[in-house]
């Protein structure tokens, strides 16, 4: 039984990496970038509805949307201030920044909020006992689920189908050519940062109602975490960033389970680093060597 | 030699002149008791954090490549160089600590290896992200190490009840707790030392073949092949003097204070070595010393202003974004290479009818 | 230039590709490329854009490893030879669009190209022990000799960024050189540049094949400059020759023509 709880808990736990992950994927795909930010956002999403609900008693789904909003309006933020005047530069620049601007969201937090971590009152409680209460899952493990199947139901209509998500694949395959078609590129790439970060609002939300704490650095290490995810779903890719998140919770949970707790990053880190030596394009990724 | 190579070695003896004198002038200023207890306390680590940033700086601004794990290498220094200058009770603090800091140089090194062979035919943000993985595996894996040291050897266990130790047996890393019980060996001269040799050992790289091979692998790797640069090779020789350079550092580091705990390797310091190296210019060793000097000492004398402190972080953050979009707004840096061009090249320039510009298009 | 027909009927070529081919996910970027090139020899390599004429030159470097056929420099097979290794068989480039080390000096590009001549080791470069002096003074005054061939003597100490476009071509040039290839590969070299600069780089092609005893394959879309310094012409339209021979027997072929104006055969 332990065994069957420890894959709901690594699925559910890769629900909020793969919601994460798409955000990442998303970004990286079209403006060819690591949003090393894309971690601490999930943590401003996680401190809005903590408040919205701790200090203002707003009902659990507006806080929630309270949430989406501000993230949302901070990804398109942080695009437009930090990295769109460095579209042409070299990408150890847009890197460093991206790295200025998580530092940035970290540090404001922590002066905004205090360094001491608070306890995040769950969005739903309580949980469902199957198998005469030799299994328990919680509600928020399933909501977690749900939220993932729905998300990347949606994106994949909204790429396949809609007129702006055809323009997203069109710029992240080639942004010149994009253009040339009467695409807007700089207001693509900002659409992509604020579906990438109301998303991580979300996954702030779920994984604090998971792991009831909250601090100014909650988002970086999930954050590299579904980074990973990504990697290993094959960067770019969305049904690749949900194969790489659900993979990566289960190694995870697993290693928690059976190696050490304390180990856990170690053996993550150490499937990135197999990964990409094995299959550098992950796992439903495709592989562009550069053009001479 | 020719002009060319004494125009380079003028600037390397500038560096090492800077460096002599700052150590001249503060011995000086300690002799006269001029110098707080804070202050003095800063300067071993100070000269660490000069040799982490020049080391980072090898990575970054010469080869090109964003190395966010920097800190992890210091940590294999700094725990390697413990244990080895405590398995050396028997022998005087000068060798023990040139020991310790040969060995934090090795593990280093061993380290860079490690990660470099993997990961350096990766590129880019790739490399960013495995380097900062690594730094957060070693940091892991000390948490739960567990070493101590008798007349047998060293024993090292993840179990933590500890080895099983002979009569007058030492532990020296507890896990959690990390190094407890360590030597304060470190000393400014041995630390200034240190820097002089980070110098002599990164400018001579850099003005010799290898150096030209791994500046020519960052400006244009296609390009570098084609003239048969072997990549992985050029890459790894850097990657791996920084890790070593590092590992030196951190064995200097981890003597200067009686116990050490993983954490203090963990990645905010990368960041911070990293803001050292953007700072002082990518690529100029002498921006590293002075923005390393300069940002480390700061806002520690800076301590009693308390929004400094609590904000240290997060001036460093906007620092490093307002850095980078300076240096890459278009149109400054059209005007910063205009600056650039010496005489002669202006004179080119007029005799070609201003066809310069177009010379960078090709990129 | 009567040198080369001996050259051809005696002494195998430096240079042999025997159906040489590349499929990219069953595009025929190239098929059946047959070539020989003697020592001395200047080759233009034409066709229409996208006929595949880069992809060659990335065959022949190793930047693409070849999916049929095999290329033999000096009669051995360069199957499976990484770019790096194709620089120490003697085989050296230019591309298209330029590519240099921007922030080192003219003269550090070209010492760069050294590396594989020389052999002092790291530590010894470190250490500056008395091999470092010795190779580095040696290959200053070559690096600076076939700049002075190149009249870029006057702008050693410049980045290469900063030079005038049509000393960035030939800088590339300088650099291939450098290697002591003994084949080179210019991909256009005289795109963008004026009929002066052209006229000038003609001038210098044909001067290092003298100077360096090279042999070149040219791509080019400029004509009169193939026309006028090539001995032998090879067109490929859509990944395969379709003709080659002297310039004039090039320009009168009904295929060539078709190609260029788009008719059918």
């Amino acid at each position: 039984m332990s065994f069957l709880s420890n894959i709901l808990t690594g699925v559910s736990l890769g629900s909020i990496y793969a919601i994460i992950a798409l955000g990442y994927t998303m970004v990286y795909g079209i403006a060819k970038m690591l949003n090393f930010a894309h971690g601490d956002v999930i943590m401003v999403g996680a401190f809005m509805c903590f408040f919205a609900t701790g200090r203002y008693g707003l009902p659990p789904l507006v806080s929630v949307l309270l949430a989406v909003v501000v993230c949302t309006a901070l990804g398109i933020l942080i695009e437009g201030l930090a990295y769109k005047p460095l579209r042409e530069a070299p990408s150890l620049a847009v890197l460093i920044t991206a790295i200025g601007v998580s530092y940035l969201l970290q540090n404001g937090a922590q002066l905004l909020w205090g360094a001491d971590t608070k306890t995040f009152t769950p969005i739903v409680s309580g949980s469902l006992s199957l198998v005469e209460g030799r299994l328990n899952i919680s509600y928020v493990s399933l909501l977690a689920m749900a939220c993932c199947l729905v998300v990347m139901v949606c994106l994949t209509l909204f790429t396949s189908r809609t007129r702006m998500g055809k323009a997203m694949r069109a710029c992240s395959e080639d942004k010149g050519a994009a253009q040339l078609m009467g695409i807007n590129v700089n207001s693509t790439i900002s659409m992509t940062f604020a579906i990438g970060s109301a998303l991580a609002a979300v996954a702030g939300v779920l994984m604090c109602s998971a792991y009831p704490v909250l601090s100014p650095t909650t988002g970086s290490l999930p954050g590299i975490r579904a980074f990973t995810a990504a990697v290993f779903g094959g960067i770019g890719s969305i049904p690749g960033a949900f194969l790489g998140g659900i993979l990566l919770g289960i190694i995870e949970t697993f290693a928690k389970a059976y190696i050490s707790t304390d180990l856990s990053d170690a053996v993550v880190f150490a499937v990135l680093i197999i990964v990409l030596l094995v299959k550098p394009a992950g796992l439903l990724g495709k592989y562009v060597p550069e053009k001479v | 030699m020719k002009r060319t190579l004494s125009k380079t070695s003028i600037n390397g003896f500038i560096n090492y002149g800077i460096v002599i004198a700052a150590f001249l002038i503060l011995q000086l200023l300690m002799a006269q008791g001029m110098i707080s207890n804070t202050l003095k306390s800063l300067l071993v680590p100070v000269c660490c954090y000069i040799v982490m940033a020049i080391s980072l700086n090898l990575t970054v601004g010469i080869l090109g490549e964003l190395s966010l794990g920097h800190a992890g290498f210091m940590s294999l220094g700094a725990f390697s160089g413990i244990v080895a200058a405590m398995a050396m009770q028997e022998f005087s603090p000068v060798p023990r600590l040139i020991a310790a800091i040969l060995v934090g140089s090795i593990a280093g090194a061993l380290g860079g290896v490690l990660v470099g062979v993997p990961v350096l035919r990766l590129q880019g943000d790739y490399l960013a992200i495995v380097t900062l993985a690594f730094g957060e595996i070693i940091r892991n894996i000390i948490v739960v190490l567990y070493v101590g040291l008798d007349q047998k050897g060293i024993h090292i266990t993840t179990n933590s009840a500890g080895p099983a130790l002979e009569e007058g047996g030492i532990m020296v890393i507890k896990g959690p707790m990390g190094a407890v019980g360590v030597p304060k060996l470190a000393s400014f001269t041995a630390g200034f030392v240190l820097i002089l040799i980070t110098l002599f050992v990164v400018q001579n790289l850099v003005n010799s073949r290898a150096g030209r091979a791994i500046m020519a692998l960052r400006d244009n790797r296609i390009a570098a092949e084609s003239v048969g640069i072997h990549v992985t090779k050029y890459k790894l020789m850097a990657f791996v003097i920084s890790a070593a350079l590092a590992g030196a550092a951190g064995a200097l580091f981890g003597l200067n204070y009686s116990s050490t705990v993983s954490s203090k390797f963990g990645f905010n310091t990368s960041i911070l070595i990293l803001v050292f190296v953007v700072l002082g210019g990518l690529g100029s060793i002498r921006g590293s010393i002075i923005s390393a000097a300069l940002l480390y000492i700061l806002p520690e004398m800076l301590r009693g202003f308390e929004f400094i402190t609590k904000a240290r972080m997060l001036i460093y953050a906007v620092i490093l974004i307002a850095v980078m979009l300076t240096i890459n707004n278009p149109a400054l840096k059209s005007l910063l290479e205009e600056r650039d061009l010496s005489l002669g090249g202006l004179l080119g320039k007029l005799k070609n009818g201003g066809r310069a510009k177009k010379g960078g298009a090709g990129q | 230039m009567s040198g080369s027909t001996d050259n051809r009927k005696n002494g195998t070529p430096v240079m042999r590709a025997e159906n040489l081919g590349i499929t990219f996910g069953g595009l025929h970027a190239v098929s059946g490329f047959d070539m020989e090139m003697y020592e001395g020899e200047l080759i233009g390599l034409i066709g229409p854009n996208g006929a595949g004429k880069t992809t060659v030159f990335n065959l022949l470097t190793g930047v693409y490893q070849p999916t049929e056929g095999n290329f033999y420099l000096h009669g051995k097979s360069m199957l499976g030879k990484k770019p790096h290794q194709m620089a120490k068989e003697g085989i050296a480039r230019t591309f298209q669009n330029i590519r240099l080390f921007k922030d080192l000096s003219v003269l550090e590009n070209v010492k760069v190209a050294f590396n594989q001549s020389m052999s002092y080791s790291m530590l010894e470069g470190i250490l500056r022990l008395p091999r470092y002096w010795k190779e580095e003074e040696e290959i200053e005054r070559k690096a600076k000799e076939i700049l002075a061939v190149f009249h870029m003597e006057g702008e050693v100490d410049q980045k290469a960024k900063n030079l005038p476009y049509g000393r960035q071509r030939k800088l590339e040039i300088a650099r291939a050189i450098a290697t002591g290839a003994k084949i080179l590969l210019l991909d256009e070299p005289a795109a963008g540049m004026n009929p002066t600069e052209t006229a000038e780089l003609m001038e210098t092609i044909t001067l290092i094949r003298t100077r360096f005893g090279v042999s070149i394959l040219l791509i080019e879309h400029d004509m009169s400059l193939v026309m006028s310094i090539c001995e032998r012409i090879v067109v490929i339209d859509y990944g395969q020759i379709i003709a080659s021979g002297s310039p004039y027997e090039v320009a009168n072929d009904p295929k060539v023509i078709g190609a260029y104006l788009g008719q059918d055969e």
